[in-house]
């Protein structure tokens, strides 16, 4: 691992002002950063660790839930408050890696992790995301994990997290930290498609902090689910997932949220289909049509085209459970 | 928090001094320490870099307690837990085996949670309260949990087990250990080569229902 300075502010506004300095990172639970650096991907000069902020919390907010930056993955995997409100959150956090990393890892971490592309972690291969103009090697290299939504010719990589995935369904908002005050991004907004600028993940600003997420409340806690698919029982990021989450009235689809992780660079909201569910009785016909209507975009490559059966299969099955039916 | 602390605990410097390969490692690590080290600061130095060679080989203070006992260290920013463990207090039962948080050989308890000390920088632990797979049993009395993992060949090569056994107490103290598949699922963070995962399982099984104060 490169050398490299390392503070630890007591405050926000200290932090804010260390991160002024160019080649400075953030440092919370470290479980990607510290792997990262150790592979040399990112060799940041200076590291804040922002431990010592107040950023633990899990509390009520006024119409929802507010889970503070710096809330362990497991803490709010476990949280009661959690697991009543939100389940949708709490089984996507227990699907994500495992009870050591959990215990690492932060919300606000878990937003920032970066790709698992083979090409990006290898520092020989040429990568657009880690080496801007380098060319992508997964292109046309060896490509089974990588997205079939929102490609561009720069880049194939998919998003890793599964909390992600389920904070995109449940409509949920970052409030975000920086030297001018404070803004609030939906959280589908936060994360970006590559584009011809596959270096930037998400919008979080260079010398930004993301001090919250807050999750509003709704009707979907009895008729919620999120299915992951992968290469192993546990422990494995996801070919396919799914977080559906339906609002069931005398069997009347009256609201859905969809979302799709391992398909793109981004948590992948299905909003075309959830308006396709809404007023249809919650049965395995309406379910087979709205995973028709999330596939439309979809593109495979050379290596990844089971994608494109297993999308929609993992998606289908997610709504049986989340409806009672499977 | 952890109630570990409250048997008789080995000072650091009773540890058993007389491996002879980890006395060759230690010593061939020090040796090459002194080659490397004039050699890069007389190149920094004739790069004008001064200032940096200060920085580059600036320490920081870590005030820990590892399995009970106080220390003040002083570390680079970049050793992990598991190499401050392993070479600074010769803690060496937590393991490198992958060094990328994927298999956890490494696993130890920071205030009272398993982590993976290979992806924890040591400066994270400043002020806490570190137990590996030396601080577990009392005096010459296993954990119940070491006793389950002999009576049940819960390993082979044996070089997963620390981590295997850091990580099943943990489990077993969260509450993740109310059947096998609840097991094997709280358990999937430590890898085992040899698969010696029926066994491990049996014996988690064993101290959760034996009821024992893990």
């Amino acid at each position: 691992m490169k050398q490299f300075q390392y503070v630890r502010p007591a405050t926000q506004q200290a932090v804010l002002t260390a991160l002024v300095q160019p080649g400075t990172k953030i440092i919370a639970g470290g479980s990607n950063l510290v792997d990262l650096m150790k592979h040399r991907v990112m060799e940041p000069d200076k590291l804040v660790d922002i431990n010592k902020l107040p950023l633990r919390a899990i509390t009520p907010a006024k119409s929802g839930l507010h889970i503070g930056a710096l809330a362990l993955n497991s803490q709010v995997a476990d949280n009661q408050q959690v697991i009543t409100m939100f389940p949708l959150l709490s089984q996507a956090l227990n699907a994500g890696a495992s009870a050591q990393l959990r215990n690492m890892a932060t919300v606000g971490g878990n937003m920032m992790q970066r790709t698992r592309c083979t090409y990006f972690y290898d520092v020989a291969m040429p990568c657009n995301k880690r080496n801007p103009g380098s060319g992508c090697g997964a292109l046309a290299g060896f490509n089974r994990m990588h997205a079939i939504f929102g490609t561009s010719d720069k880049c194939i990589a998919v998003h890793p997290s599964d909390m992600a995935v389920a904070l995109a369904a449940l409509d949920a908002t970052v409030i975000i930290a920086g030297r001018k005050g404070e803004r609030r991004l939906p959280f589908t907004d936060f994360h970006r498609l590559p584009g011809n600028t596959p270096q930037f993940d998400n919008h979080l600003a260079s010398g930004e902090l993301i001090t919250a997420v807050e999750i509003p409340n709704n009707n979907f806690a009895k008729h919620s689910y999120y299915l992951k698919v992968r290469d192993r029982a546990s422990y494995a990021f996801a070919l396919i997932s799914a977080a559906v989450a339906l609002d069931i009235d005398n069997g009347t689809i009256k609201g859905a949220r969809l979302a799709m992780g391992g398909v793109a660079h981004k948590p992948w909201r299905l909003t075309a289909a959830e308006k396709a569910l809404v007023g249809k009785p919650a049965t395995l016909a309406s379910f087979e049509q709205a995973a028709q209507v999330a596939m439309q975009d979809a593109k495979a490559y050379k290596h990844n085209a089971f994608k494109l059966k297993l999308a929609p299969a993992t998606l289908i099955e997610a709504l049986k459970h989340a409806a009672g039916i499977a | 928090m952890e109630d570990l602390h409250n048997g008789t605990w080995p000072d650091e410097n009773d540890q058993p001094q007389d491996n002879p390969r980890r006395n060759f490692l230690k010593q061939s690590s020090l040796l090459t320490a002194v080659a490397l080290t004039p050699a890069v600061a007389v190149k920094a130095a004739e790069n004008h870099l001064d200032e940096k060679v200060a920085a580059v080989f600036e320490k920081l203070p870590v005030n820990v307690t590892v399995n009970g006992v106080k220390h003040n260290l002083s570390i680079e920013p970049r050793v992990t837990l598991l190499d401050m463990l392993r070479e600074q207090l010769h803690l060496t039962g937590s393991k490198k085996g992958c060094d990328y948080g994927q298999c956890g050989a490494c696993t130890v308890h920071v205030d009272g949670q398993r982590v993976n000390s290979c992806l924890t920088l040591g400066m994270m632990v400043d002020g806490k309260k570190v137990t590996t797979i030396e601080g577990l049993a009392k005096g010459d009395t296993l954990h119940p949990m070491q006793e389950a993992f002999i009576k049940h060949d819960g390993f082979q090569c044996g070089y997963c087990t620390p981590g295997q056994i850091m990580s099943a107490v943990a489990c077993v103290r969260e509450g993740h250990a109310g059947s096998e598949a609840e097991i094997r699922e709280y358990m999937s963070g430590n890898i085992c080569r040899c698969g010696a995962y029926p066994n491990i399982v049996n014996a988690i099984q064993e101290v959760k229902n034996g009821g024992q104060a893990v």
